[in-house]
């Protein structure tokens, strides 16, 4: 997973030879990696990048039919998005999947102000979209059937860096 | 943990249901401080408003709540409705229950008045204050605001002081902050303390005298329009023995009022505007607690309600 991420950073910072780059993690484990791209980056490109961090609860399309997800953290974006300089915004996730997490993060940042260019990078792609959504940064492609689930542990929360994939061990939507 | 259909009382909530609502207020308080104050949470639903009583803070925040999650308002006022014509209660909540409201939030004179609405509503009912019963969101944005300050309030000491007996706002806050692990203790005229309020789980006085014991000191509001006997000589009587003016005040003790506050009468000037009071941060806090409470009593419903 180290090596993964610091060729992500190293793309993310040749595909933006401006330099004028934000992380944006998605919360829980997508913020624990921007923070780690945030300080491979930072390495890169001898320059602190400003690092924020969405929790898109109140962006989900799926309010009616799910029960009230957990409460995680705040989003904190402090950064000015609008510069200047105009950043791009690099939105960061652990698993890219259906994009309906990366649309409402992406409605997020809008929120806050008009990014140059709004980028993802994610860890792990494991395909069935079901919005017009592509990475810009791809640790690995996982083909995987839907009745799968990736998990993608991280030391800070989990003990452990690594990606498993197992049965889905629950419904991913809650009966309505 | 489980967050109910409606907020009728603070009992229909067990002390996870509490942090939870509370834990959601404070990704809306980061929500209230951003330029664009608005997420689409609520988007395409209905919440509508009903008072049939005076309010400046409950409902503006309500309504304020409300529109910060992308919902459609309607906020109706006995006065210049046609509730002024005679309609009934029923009627009332048949009629605006017509437009499929996601939420209807109320505000009567009568205890019960929103328990007696569920039956007439598919929407899930709020209370926001019947009569003498209960006002759960105020307690709620008031033990936000402590927590805030405090953090656990695991073993603290409140002191709710003043006209206990014709105070919603009283008896939501004793179920909350004792369900909080709070201790607390009820203080004012003997004819103001309603008999065995201990069995709502407090303890009550009849002095200030050890009003230095309290970590909060809460002061209720002398409800005049409420008083149809005299349950004081005057109000100068009154402030003479249970006004808290800074000379109350030890340093560390917080002050909390949930306003409209009578000046002179229950807090001195002085203390009303003194940096122990957390009166402004309160009005804050109950944006953002309605926002979480609105939130998550409608998570996981569906957005057209269904006709049972």
């Amino acid at each position: 997973m180290r090596r993964t991420l610091a060729r992500i950073a190293h793309e993310i910072v040749e595909g933006n030879p401006d330099g004028a780059i934000a992380l944006v993690g998605i919360h829980r484990r997508g913020a624990i990696l921007a923070r780690r791209l945030h300080a491979l980056t930072g390495e890169l490109l001898e320059d602190a990048v400003p690092l924020g961090f969405a929790d898109i609860s109140f962006y989900r399309d799926d309010l009616a039919i799910r029960a009230s997800a957990p409460v995680v953290h705040a989003t904190q974006l402090d950064f000015q998005i609008d510069g200047p300089p105009a950043r791009t915004i690099v939105v960061v996730d652990d698993v890219l999947y259906t994009g309906r997490t990366v649309r409402a993060a992406i409605d997020e940042v809008f929120d806050y102000g008009r990014p140059a260019r709004v980028q993802l990078a994610v860890l792990v792609d494991r395909g069935h979209r079901e919005l017009p959504i592509r990475p810009d940064y791809v640790g690995k492609n996982l083909p995987t059937s839907q009745d799968q689930r990736v998990n993608v542990h991280v030391k800070e929360i989990d003990g452990s860096d690594e990606v498993t994939i197992g049965p889905a061990n629950r419904p991913r939507r809650a009966a309505a | 943990m489980s967050i109910p259909r409606h907020l009728i009382s603070i009992d229909d909530l067990d002390r996870a249901g509490i942090e939870r609502i509370l834990d959601r207020a404070e990704s809306f308080a980061e929500v209230s401080g951003r330029e664009i104050k608005k997420v689409p949470a609520l988007r395409g639903r209905t919440v509508v408003n009903l008072f049939y009583e005076a309010s400046t803070r409950t409902s503006s925040s309500f309504e304020l709540a409300a529109k910060r999650l992308s919902a459609d308002v309607v906020s109706i006022r006995s006065v210049g409705s046609s509730v002024d014509k005679g309609e009934s209660l029923k009627d009332t909540v048949q009629t605006l229950s017509a437009y499929d409201p996601a939420a209807l939030v109320i505000r009567s004179p009568h205890a019960g008045a929103a328990q007696l609405i569920v039956a007439w509503t598919s929407a899930a009912v709020i209370n926001a204050g019947d009569g003498k019963h209960e006002h759960p969101t105020q307690a709620l944005l008031d033990v936000f605001t402590l927590r805030r300050r405090l953090g656990a309030l695991d073993g603290t000491n409140i002191w709710i002081v003043g006209d206990v007996l014709h105070s919603r706002v009283a008896r939501s806050n004793i179920l909350a902050l004792s369900r909080m692990g709070a201790t607390v203790t009820v203080c004012g005229p003997p004819t103001l303390i309603p008999r065995d309020i201990e069995a709502l789980g407090c303890e009550s006085t009849s002095t200030l005298d050890r009003l230095a014991e309290a970590d909060v000191v809460y002061a209720l509001r002398m409800q005049q329009e409420r008083m149809r006997e005299s349950f004081v000589p005057s109000l100068r009587e009154y402030a003479v023995r249970y006004q808290i003016d800074v000379s109350h005040l030890r340093s560390g003790q917080l002050l909390m009022h949930p306003g409209p506050v009578n000046r002179g009468v229950e807090l001195s000037a002085a203390a009303i505007d003194s940096p122990q009071a957390l009166i402004g941060e309160q009005v804050k806090a109950g944006v953002v607690v309605r926002m979480a409470v609105l939130y998550e009593l409608l998570a996981g419903t569906p957005v057209m309600a269904v006709a049972a």
